[in-house]
């Protein structure tokens, strides 16, 4: 493995038989008291995609949060596939995390923005410009390296937000709804990218999406979660090899899936409004 | 190219010019129909004589003017400016001094004048001073206002990235505010020149003989009508550049993302 000559290294991967994080027993409870979720055990294993799926308020957000070190657990852990770190800030991994707004700098272009956390992490500039280069030729955004945000639809800015957390490499890339503001269609085409992405790269994602469909699709792994307190209520694997693409979203295999998860998922969002009502009657 | 008639530029210069055209035209017409007297109300031509004949005296009170502008306008973006980033830094202090910025704005400028003229020895400075004291508040509240109207996002972002705060200000706060700070400047930069003419009046009643404020004081004494216009006029373009300087700036310093980033959002 080579060094990059200023200390922001590869990364270092887990080995394949352990998980990239373990949350063990970790929970929430928020400052007002609102427990946001109950005790979670959860393992992501090295090049897993796992989709967390589930009525809001489940605390979907809430975990991605406490995986990305933003919050602490109440109580639990949550241990990495080497060491563990509880305090706030201290992350030894590399996480990229992505929200459902893309969060760029409307002043800076394209390519400053796909930049901007190799800059804080103190990189050359002579080092980080083709990684820029090669992160936005992963989504497709090379002709628009010099343009600005605000000269973009939703769904580029999209990638540009893409193409700002791969650029760091990052062991566990989160992302929360990440295209649900997009339409349909721009969302599939995302999907499409997302899938190849994570082949090619060898990502390990955590996602959280409201759709089933694309939980199906883009997943290895779907957690399903119930809210009131927010836990998981199940857990389904979708073994479908890569690469993923139209054939397998029209395939009976694919609407086999997405009913198993429809299911689940009303299923668990019964189970939320069983304790939503039981909680209203204390 | 599209015809110039369509062209929103041309007609944002043309149309006023239209209008500033017609108007001199009436003037002068009127002036010379009624056969009003110079010394009642001149006629443009009148008064583009004086400012042609009067031109090395005018220039010089048109610089003295100037000069105490751009120290005001300069000392008031500076001061304002570090005042801002001081607010942002800690709610007590803002807390604490807002007030007395609030204070500074609004007591009129010809009341605290006299006092500050009598206080300071150097005339210049006194000047300078009250100009300062009038440009000095759109700084502060513009800039403030944009240093702390950070998209949270983004704020979260550089948290996550573990920026240090000078990073955090440099690339994320500083861009942030720079529309509000440049806005703030095009007011300021007019007030620095009010706050300029008030204050060589208030100094010019006691006997301080330079600025064009002293020379519409000087003019109205003689009955020099046409040379009081003149120096209005000097103001009022110098105003206007003023303006537009800043105007131009702002468009600089913005024009390829804000615009472009709203004419989006629509
Ligand atoms: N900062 C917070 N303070 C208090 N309660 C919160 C906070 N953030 C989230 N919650 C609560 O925790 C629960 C889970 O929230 P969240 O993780 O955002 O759900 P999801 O992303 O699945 O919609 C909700 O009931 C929400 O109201
Ligand atoms: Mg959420």
């Amino acid at each position: 493995m080579i060094m990059a000559p200023d200390g922001f290294s590869p990364p270092t991967l887990a080995p394949l038989n352990l998980p990239v994080v373990n949350i063990l027993s970790a929970d929430k409870v928020f400052p007002n008291g609102t427990r946001g979720l109950a005790p979670i055990d959860l393992a992501i294993g090295r090049n897993e995609f796992v989709s967390l799926i589930g009525p809001s308020g489940c605390g979907k957000s809430t975990l991605l949060k406490l995986v990305a070190n933003l919050y602490e657990p109440t109580d639990g852990r949550i241990v990495w596939w080497q060491g563990n770190f509880s305090r706030v800030g201290e992350s030894g991994r590399r996480l990229a995390f992505v929200f459902q707004d893309a969060t760029l700098m409307p002043w800076s272009r394209v390519e400053a923005n796909v930049r901007l956390p190799l800059d804080l992490a103190g990189l050359p500039k002579t080092a980080a410009v083709p990684k820029v280069a090669s992160a936005l030729a992963q989504v497709g955004l090379t002709r628009y390296a010099r343009h600005y945000p605000g000269q973009l639809s939703g769904g580029m800015r999209m990638r540009v937000s893409i193409a700002r957390a791969l650029v760091t490499e990052p062991d566990l890339l989160l992302m929360d709804e990440p295209f649900g503001a997009l339409d349909e269609f721009t969302r599939n085409k995302l999907d499409d990218d997302l899938v190849r992405l994570s082949w090619e790269r060898k990502l390990t994602t955590m996602f959280v999406t409201h759709s089933l469909y694309e939980a199906v699709f883009l997943s290895t792994r779907i957690v399903v979660m119930a809210a009131n307190p927010g836990r998981i209520y199940a857990q389904m694997t979708v073994d479908e090899p890569a690469p993923r693409g139209d054939a397998f979203r029209n395939s009976d295999r694919f609407a086999a899936l997405c009913r198993d998860l429809s299911r689940l998922l009303q299923a668990a969002s019964l189970e939320s409004a069983v304790a939503d009502h039981d909680e209203g009657g204390r | 190219m599209r015809p110039l008639i369509t062209n929103a530029w041309f007609n944002r210069i043309a149309a006023p010019v239209g209008v500033a055209t017609f108007v001199l035209i009436a003037w002068q017409f009127f002036c010379r129909q009624r056969g009003i007297p110079v010394y009642l109300f001149p006629a443009p031509t009148d008064i583009a004589l004086k400012l042609a004949a009067e031109w090395p005296s005018l220039l010089t009170a048109l610089m003295s003017t100037l000069e105490v502008t751009f120290e005001a306008f300069f000392l008031a973006v500076l001061l304002g400016s570090l005042t801002a980033f001081l607010f942002v830094q800690s709610q007590a202090i803002a807390i604490s001094l807002y007030p007395f910025a609030v204070l500074l704005q609004v007591t009129p400028i010809v009341a605290i004048a006299p006092l500050i003229i009598i206080l300071v020895k150097n005339t210049q400075v006194a000047l300078t001073i009250c100009a300062t004291v009038v440009a000095i508040f759109p700084i502060i509240s513009n800039t403030t206002v944009g240093l702390a109207a950070v998209d949270p996002g983004l704020l979260a972002y550089f948290r996550m990235n573990k920026a240090s705060r000078l990073q955090t200000l440099i690339r994320l706060r500083i861009p942030s505010a720079l529309p509000y700070f440049l806005a703030g400047l095009k007011i300021s930069s007019g007030l620095a020149l009010i706050g300029a003419v008030v204050a060589e009046f208030v100094a010019g009643t006691g006997g301080r003989n330079a600025g064009l404020a002293y020379d519409i004081l000087q003019s109205g004494l003689q009955l020099d009508i046409p040379r009081m216009f003149a120096a209005l006029l000097l103001i009022a373009v110098t105003g206007v550049l003023l303006f537009t300087l800043m105007a131009g700036l702002s468009h600089l310093a913005l024009g390829h993302w804000h615009e472009s980033g709203m004419g989006n959002e629509k």
